[in-house]
């Protein structure tokens, strides 16, 4: 019976709108999350809520903002799609939210940028201030800078500075190649990379300077037998998502000998497609590893690490997250209000310690400057690596510190303030 | 082959009356639904007042053009398109830059017109491609129309001038060149203009059914062959069809432009062809109103659905099997079923049977949804140790209860439901038998 | 540059066979029931969570035959309760509902797997250089890759050439009435036949799994490639398929080392072309990088000039 079809389409609707039952509480700060909580990309959007939850949750534990007043993570999928998560602003506008969360994307982020400066100035009663978690464009902080823009992770160009940093300290490396992907985010390693290997390292040889197509290649052993030929001692690439696990699993099952220095090997599954045959060769860039309690000895992150897992059984990844709620409560309170011009005031140039050294939110690009570790993965167990990532029996260990000043470079942005 | 089989259903062109009925009631008819659309939609935002509903409305306008546009292909054509987003993209970027010109002061155009503009652009390029791509209809064509839109989308990132790389090209709306008074720094402004050219394009694409092109587009859709026996080519018509579906997606790209002010790749990508083709199925291809109740529909099981439940797209690959399997003239089939009987005033002979079949059926999918929901939640949610909530009702999903209860619901629903079914099929087979014995 | 050349061309055969093992059952199907299915990349996807699955528990080998056995039951039940009956609805019918499968599965692996990555490794007892060749190791699973493709295209000739069961498909492949005339059950064999080609790319996603990544993503990621090696070959030729997939792995793979673009080609003569906007972004494009877009463009030129593909029989 063909008639069934409809049915079950008003019993769909039916359900969906007993489905929804919003609660509202008085005295609650809500943060929109508008990140990709569906689709293909919703593991990377799913690992940034939970991070954000906890440090949420941690706050409010502790007291809340404010006297009192509690943060409430309101999460907003994007679908990694810039016209859905301009809707998703709508929406959290509609709901009183001044405060979004965002982070994968670069497209969603420049969206995101643009129409909150033109609301901004359309309505200024109803302000609203973006806290970037992982959008890594330098312009962000640079031509494009916006008051109403700030950024919690190191972008392309400090990320490279800090790989590069560490290259100093390993003469022996002589031969760099260079495997990004292509596009905008690509190219634009490359050319850090050029820049700031040609300035700290100039007796190193660029053997290589590769793209591909994003998430379009399955086999990458082409590139690996390109790669090979070259002699190369190391590889610098920013791939994520499958582009980067691809690319070192098929370099390890050519044995290839080098060092992987990459800027997303550490979670969301990376440690577990690489496996075992990365230890001793896969480096990562990040502003914390699970190995830094250990070697620091620093029991209340040791806990927060263990709490993280125990609640949500997987590994903390993203020590931003924390870093950006404790300087959003630390601006509220300090600026007395939760007006988003007042909060954006105080937040500019505020400086924070963390766990292990301080976070700085550079006033002049609403960049934050914070520690960076380059890490290598090794075996659970060896030196400071007491937990592992994912259950995979592989751990960090720190190779390299970069203090937070030392991770700055220079910006041209020439901010514009209300 | 495919194009032969495509369609059995001779009942598909559009708003067809019989001979002997007289024409005027039928244009009052049309004209009196149509005029009541406007009203509804004009005062639409008056009673939903809030930015998301604004931003839903003016989605669904964009997708109605957009999926009418689909249609002109699929249900008037049988072309199976699998990228007909890439006119849709490629009309927004026509329009951003034009809009970025107009911004520029190199060129002077009422905003109002920016969509025309994407339109145009589209129009070019679909000619180009539709030259190229409709030499025969069926599977080539299907994968030809795929392998430009993976073609566009890979050189959209290699070609940034045009396509702004990742993040795309965006735009200032407000150019202050505007035909009415409208400034366009509000939604609501954009929204009539969406509605404006909505109306337009609806009414353009109504009468172009009614064109010889139009009829030639079914005739060669039905059997090429016969049409070219009778001195048509198919490939000619095709062409021409494609292009001024190609102008009404340009359009539709173009509004998209105005409204969210920014154009990305994304946008000529797979994922919106297959949205649109899914919306265009679901709403019906044999009727012309068909694209319309699936743009709506769809959009807001999208936009909304999206945001109450994370399986939605779980919900929306069943909701289409479901539709291809058991309603394949989609919503607009299962409404236009009824016609007969509701013209011979017999409803209320069949509604009892339908209530009947309703209970079991909310039943049904009341259990489906527990199941899927707890699911869901144990293995995707955030934390799955929390409570989840269903209508209010709080539980643990990983206790027993509510596994026991959707599986009963499921079972129990079925079982009622086939029951019910056979009630309603069994009405519905007397009521058309008599019709069949009163009307003839 | 000889190396360069025998290494591309190692690559080219492995990635090859990997994409024939996904085609053919593809190809089979169309030939047979003239049904381009949509899902074929999901069974494909379905092959690799299977053997995971199966080999967290019992282990590799066993897995090599269980888990495409699995799919091939998923597959024949497709075929019976799904596609059987829209196919009164016509090819159009057909070809949404494979679609939607193909939506639906990636959801329902989402489900059951999670988003992440799973950790399907290749076997320890496969997990070591075959040989040394330019400093380049070949490993052992990629000799293994090899051996399985090429027995699958072996026996799949011979059975189709050379038995009973393989006379009848090719029967049904032109003369579907006259078969069923004879005494056949053709919808019979079209589900065993669409059970056979699900198995086959559920076999791919075994041994292609762990060599590559399995995630919700790899059906997605090799679904519109797939539909290129069967129309390159030519739609229900198995030979086609066989030829196409390497043809398709070999341009791809030897474009990578082709980084030079129509700018470089000026500068030999000569002429310096500094040029902004699109030209520009045109002539700077090098070779290399119009990898993903080559099979598209090889494509759309074949359905244009010759439809019926390298070696298909049938002209659309």
């Amino acid at each position: 019976m063909k008639t069934r079809t409809m049915f079950q389409a008003v019993a769909l609707i039916l359900a969906i709108l007993f489905l929804a039952a919003p609660a509202m509480a008085e005295d609650v700060i809500k943060i929109a999350f508008i990140d990709p909580l569906t689709g293909p990309f919703a593991n990377v959007g799913d690992m940034g809520l939970k991070h954000f939850v906890f440090s949420a949750d941690k706050i409010n534990a502790a007291g809340g903002v404010l006297g009192g007043k509690k943060f409430e993570i309101v999460p907003l999928d994007s679908k990694v799609s810039p016209k859905e998560s301009l809707i998703q602003l709508q929406r959290a506008i509609d709901e009183g939210i001044q405060y979004v969360i965002q982070g994968n994307g670069s497209a969603v982020t420049g969206a995101l940028v643009e129409a909150i400066e033109k609301h901004n100035v359309r309505y200024p009663d109803q302000q609203v201030v973006l806290f970037n978690h992982a959008a890594v464009t330098p312009s962000f902080t640079e031509e494009k800078c916006s008051f109403w823009h700030f950024r919690f992770d190191a972008h392309v160009d400090m990320k490279v500075l800090a790989i590069v940093d560490y290259l100093t300290s390993r003469p022996d490396i002589k031969k760099v190649y260079l495997i990004n992907q292509d596009y905008v985010f690509g190219h634009s390693i490359s050319a850090a990379a050029r820049k700031y290997l040609a300035e700290k390292r100039p007796d190193i040889e660029i053997v290589g300077d590769s793209f591909h197509p994003v998430g379009k290649v399955k086999d990458f052993s082409p590139y690996v037998t390109k790669i090979q030929s070259s002699g190369a001692q190391a590889l610098i690439t920013g791939n994520w998502g499958n582009d980067m696990t691809l690319l070192i699993k098929a370099g390890t099952s050519a044995g290839l000998d080098l060092e992987y220095l990459t800027f997303y090997a550490g979670g969301l599954g990376g440690p577990t497609a690489i496996g075992m045959a990365g230890i001793g060769k896969v480096y990562q860039i990040t502003e914390w590893n699970n190995a830094l309690c250990v070697q620091y000895d620093n029991k209340v992150d040791e806990k927060r690490y263990l709490d993280f897992k125990e609640k949500y059984g997987e590994d903390l990844f993203y020590s931003k997250s924390e870093v950006l709620m404790d300087m959003l409560a630390a601006s509220m309170n300090k600026a007395g209000s939760a007006d988003p011009k007042a909060v954006a005031y105080a937040m500019e140039g505020m400086e924070m310690d963390t766990y292990y050294g301080k976070a700085i939110m550079r006033a002049q690009d609403h960049q934050l400057l914070q520690p960076l570790f380059v890490s290598r993965l090794v075996k659970q167990g060896e030196g400071f690596a007491k937990y592992d990532m994912e259950n995979t029996g592989m751990g960090w260990e720190t190779v390299k510190k970069i203090d937070s000043e030392n991770t700055a470079t220079p910006s041209p942005c020439d901010m514009k303030r209300p | 082959m495919m194009e032969n089989n495509t369609m059995e259903n001779p009942k598909l062109s559009v708003g067809q009356v019989s001979q002997s009925q007289s024409m005027l009631p039928y244009f009052v008819k049309t004209g009196g639904l149509f005029l009541a659309a406007v009203f509804v939609a004009a005062i639409l935002p008056k009673i939903f007042d809030s930015r998301f509903a604004l931003s839903m409305f003016n989605q669904m306008g964009i997708a109605i053009i957009f999926a009418l546009s689909y249609n002109m292909l699929l249900g008037q054509g049988g072309l199976l398109s699998f990228g007909h987003a890439v006119f849709y993209g490629l009309g927004g970027f026509g329009a951003v830059h034009v809009m970025g010109m107009v911004n520029n002061g190199d060129l002077a155009l009422w905003t109002e017109f920016l969509p025309l503009a994407g339109g145009l652009f589209s129009m070019l390029l679909g000619f180009i491609f539709g030259f190229i791509s409709t030499r025969r209809a069926a599977t080539p064509f299907a994968l030809i129309t795929m392998g430009i839109g993976e073609l566009l989308l890979a050189s959209s990132l290699l070609l940034p001038t045009f396509f702004g790389g990742e993040e795309g090209i965006s735009g200032d709306r407000m150019t202050g060149i505007t035909l009415t008074s409208f400034k366009f720094a509000q939604s609501i402004e954009v929204y009539y203009l969406i509605l404006f050219w909505m109306f337009v394009c609806v009414i353009a694409m109504y009468l172009l059914t009614k064109t010889p092109l139009g009829q030639m587009a079914n005739a060669v859709r039905d059997n090429h062959q016969r049409a070219q026996f009778i001195g048509y080519d198919p490939h000619k018509v095709r062409t021409f069809q494609f292009t001024l579906a190609a102008f009404f997606a340009g359009i539709a790209g173009g509004l998209f432009a105005l409204n969210y002010e920014m154009v990305t790749a994304e946008n000529l990508g797979m994922v919106p062809s297959a949205d649109i083709l899914m919306m265009t199925v679901i709403g019906g291809i044999t009727y012309f109103f068909g694209p319309i109740l699936g743009a709506i529909f769809i959009t807001f099981l999208q936009m909304v659905v999206s945001n109450v439940t994370h399986a939605w797209m779980l919900y929306f690959g069943l909701l289409f099997i479901g539709m291809v399997v058991w309603a394949p003239d989609g919503l607009a089939g299962l409404i236009m079923r009824h016609q007969p009987i509701w013209k011979a005033n017999r409803m209320k002979r069949i509604l009892p049977a339908y209530g009947l079949a309703l209970a079991p059926a909310l039943l049904l999918f009341l259990g489906v949804i527990i199941l899927v929901e707890i699911n869901f939640h144990i293995s995707l949610s955030i934390d799955p140790e929390a409570p989840l909530s269903i209508m209010g009702i709080s539980f643990r999903a990983q206790s027993f209860p509510p596994w026991a209860m959707g599986f009963t619901l499921v079972g129990v629903g079925y079982f009622l439901f086939r029951k019910a079914g056979r009630k309603v099929s069994r009405a519905w087979n007397t009521v058309m038998a008599e019709i069949k014995q009163e009307g003839v | 540059m000889s190396e360069f050349i025998i290494f591309s061309l190692l690559n080219t055969l492995i990635y090859g066979l990997l994409l024939f093992m996904l085609s053919s059952g593809l190809t089979l199907i169309f030939g047979l029931m003239n049904v381009l299915n949509f899902a074929h990349a999901s069974f494909y996807m379905l092959g690799a969570y299977f053997a995971y699955q199966v080999s967290l528990k019992v282990g590799f080998i066993p897995a090599l035959f269980l888990a495409p056995l699995g799919v091939a039951v998923v597959g024949m039940l497709v075929e019976r309760y799904g596609l059987r009956r829209v196919h009164a609805h016509g090819h159009v019918a057909e070809l949404l509902f494979t679609f939607g499968l193909f939506f639906l599965l990636d959801e329902l692996v989402v489900l059951i797997w999670g988003r992440n990555p799973v950790d399907y490794q290749i076997p320890a007892f496969l997990d070591f250089p075959l040989f040394t060749l330019f400093n380049s190791d070949f490993s052992a699973y990629r000799g293994f890759m090899l051996v399985v493709s090429i027995a699958m295209f072996i026996s799949m000739y011979l059975v189709i050439n050379r038995t009973r069961i393989g006379l009848i498909i090719q029967a049904s492949l032109t003369h579907a009435e006259m078969v069923n005339v004879l005494g056949h059950n053709v919808p019979s064999v079209f589900m065993y036949v669409f059970g056979a080609g699900a198995g086959l790319a559920g076999l791919a996603g075994v041994i292609g799994g762990n060599y590559l990544v399995t995630e919700p993503g790899m059906a997605q990621a090799l679904g519109p490639i797939v539909f290129v090696v069967i129309v390159v070959g030519g739609m229900g030729s198995l030979t086609g398929a066989f030829v196409s997939s390497l043809l398709l792995a070999g341009l791809q793979t030897f474009a990578v080392g082709m980084e030079f673009s129509l700018a470089d080609l000026f500068m030999k003569f000569g002429v310096n072309v500094q040029s902004d906007g699109i030209i520009g972004d045109i002539l700077r494009i090098q070779i290399a990088n119009t990898r993903a877009m080559l099979p598209f463009l090889f494509m759309i030129i074949m359905l244009i000039f010759r439809p019926k593909g390298l070696l298909g029989v049938r002209e659309e």
